[in-house]
């Protein structure tokens, strides 16, 4: 249906996007252009970048890793409470980050619940170390894994399962070969949205693992403490998060997120 | 051979039957949608648990092993070709499972590909082929496994009438090679005559009338059946050539006593605007309750002491007036009216 379109809609459709644009072309308009390069070079940019992309990979594979099992459960599972349990999944994508980060400090602080222990038994500690950032992203990333999967396979037809079954596939061997294949956009979809979160994470970051250079400081606990001292390296660090996010979302758009 | 007692309950449905094939028989399934045909498929599979009976396969229990360890092939309705593999890989999963090594497996595949007539189409996608490669490469698959019960749900209903005259006959050649027990569902008597060495008819959950298919074509149990493969059908008592029905008291060709089946083509009867001369046995009055066209004929159904179908020529609807509420008379060929007991 198209033709002349309402403008009670077309204005603030037009609003919203000049709202989310707009923002982004002020990072570009702002970005001290002259020195970039240099500041790019920066010790301080590299390390927090590197430790940025290490971390949010290292916590996508987690979420991989526990969240497909963990929606396979939710979607295919005989199971009691899977209204209780799929809520709980998504408690961390509507929970502060900060609060997050409190969570995981008391449970997995040295004094925590599980902290403690790990700790007296194993000489393990997690707060204020690098697998302290890859926790609090995966903690606060995998629920975007959880759902995109669990999305993806409810909507796979289970009769595939049951035709591979009667070739004489084991479960294993039918979630492998058939299952996995048949949600690979979905969980790819969902890995990228993990990851972009990951990427981009914060508060729990910060509570639960600090902010020390070269070990836990990530790109955007960089960025903040960088708006403070000096704002053009803030700018210049924005920009190189803004690069990465928008060439990851652009490479894997066309080839697994489907276009609609 | 296969011998078995299915019996599930759901909410709303009951399946409870016995159905035995022998090895090399290939035994069809009909009835009409909702009957419990595909139910049947599925527990024989080991896709959907028995709520009581037994299966056996040459007298050792099948019920009690999960679906991936029975020797069952199974061909679906719309085939479930896994999207994500090629027609080869499709047809070299099974193997696989059951740990042939992955070189020979797809020369396995490539075989049995080639013995479908898909050879050139073993590196296809599903979404390529059409629906009757689509088929084959189903039927290639199930067999690729080296079953000793095949098992096909609807195998041609996704199918349009002209491939499907070719493609059943490859079935019907395929289900020729094909040593062990076969088991087919199908709505479609045509299908059922044409694949099967028996039927057996299944309504709400229960075996109605089994035979070879040339029997129930001519001697139907049911309404369902009678309708299938279009013949007139009643009960009634037999004394004799003659045959009490509810209504009207017609002259069968057989002899016979006791309760029967009485059973009669449409096209064994004929119609006349007023009684006709001298005195044909099986006469009655009727009136016409509807006509539509079938095929090159038309089908008259008649209302009155009985209710009955009779083809009669486009010519005749016009020179007889045969329009519904019409008043008629019948007249019924004994030769034509089989009578069986009931």
């Amino acid at each position: 249906m198209r033709g002349r379109m309402p403008w009670p809609l077309v204005v603030p459709a037009v609003a919203g996007l000049v709202f989310l644009v707009l923002p982004l072309l002020g990072l570009l308009v702002r970005a001290p252009w002259a020195g970039m390069g240099e500041r790019l070079a920066e010790p301080l940019v590299l390390e927090a970048l590197r430790l940025s992309l290490v971390t949010a990979t290292l916590a996508t594979a987690i979420c991989l890793l526990l969240g497909v099992p963990l929606a396979w459960l939710l979607a295919r599972g005989d199971l009691r409470g899977r209204r209780l349990i799929r809520a709980l999944v998504t408690v961390p994508l509507v929970l502060p980050p900060v609060v997050g980060g409190v969570a995981l400090l008391l449970v997995l602080g040295r004094n925590g619940l599980a902290g403690r222990w790990l700790y007296e038994a194993f000489g393990i500690s997690f707060p204020f170390t690098t697998a302290g950032v890859v926790l609090a992203e995966a903690f606060v990333a995998m629920p975007f894994l959880v759902i995109s999967v669990e999305g993806a396979l409810r909507a796979a037809d289970p009769r595939y399962e049951e035709a591979a079954a009667t070739l004489g596939a084991s479960r294993w061997r039918v979630f492998t070969r058939v299952t996995l294949p048949l949600v690979a956009p979905g969980v790819s979809a969902g890995a990228v949205l993990c990851w972009a979160r990951a990427l981009g994470e914060f508060g729990a970051t910060i509570t639960f693992a600090g902010n020390f250079p070269g070990r836990t400081q990530t790109m955007p606990l960089a960025v903040y403490l960088a708006l403070e001292t000096d704002p053009e390296a803030a700018i210049v660090l924005s920009l190189v998060l803004l690069a990465v996010s928008v060439l990851v979302l652009a490479s894997l758009r066309d080839r697994w997120a489907g276009t609609p | 051979m296969i011998g078995a007692r299915l019996m599930v309950e759901r909410p709303r449905f009951r399946l409870d039957l016995e159905l035995e094939v022998a090895a090399g028989e290939v035994v069809a399934l009909l009835g009409p949608n909702g009957a419990g045909k595909t139910t049947v498929l599925r527990a024989l599979a080991g896709l959907l648990p028995l709520s009581a009976g037994h299966i056996r396969l040459d007298g050792e229990p099948l019920h009690t092993i999960p679906a991936e360890r029975r020797p069952v092939g199974m061909v679906f309705q719309d085939y479930l070709l896994f999207p994500h593999l090629s027609a080869l890989d499709n047809v070299a999963f099974g193997p696989r499972c059951h740990g042939v090594p992955k070189r020979r497996a797809r020369a396995l595949a490539a075989e049995w590909l080639e013995r479908v007539g898909l050879a050139g189409h073993a590196g296809a996608r599903p979404r390529e082929l059409s629906g009757g490669q689509a088929q084959r490469v189903a039927l290639a698959r199930a067999l690729a496994v080296r079953p000793r019960l095949l098992l096909l749900d609807e195998p041609l209903a996704a199918l349009d009438a002209h491939t499907r005259l070719d493609v059943r006959a490859a079935l019907h050649r395929h289900l020729g090679d094909f040593d062990g027990a076969a088991v087919l569902v199908t709505h479609d008597p045509l299908d059922a005559m044409v694949l099967a060495d028996r039927l057996v008819v299944v309504e709400d959950g229960a075996v109605v009338q089994e035979g070879a298919p040339s029997t129930v074509a001519r001697h139907p149990r049911t309404d369902y059946v009678a309708r299938l493969v279009g013949l007139n059908l009643y009960r009634g008592v037999a004394d004799g050539h003659a045959v009490r029905l509810d209504g009207v008291t017609l002259n069968a060709a057989e002899s016979q006593t006791g309760p029967v089946f009485v059973a009669f083509p449409p096209t064994a009867v004929a119609l006349y605007r007023t009684r006709p001369d001298g005195t044909p046995r099986n006469l009655w009055e009727a009136v016409i309750g509807g006509v539509e066209r079938h095929g090159d004929h038309v089908r008259v159904l008649l209302t009155g002491p009985i209710e009955a179908s009779a083809d009669v020529t486009a010519a005749a609807v016009a020179e007889l007036g045969l329009r519904p509420g019409a008043r008629v008379w019948a007249a019924l060929k004994a030769t034509e009216t089989h009578a069986y007991p009931a």
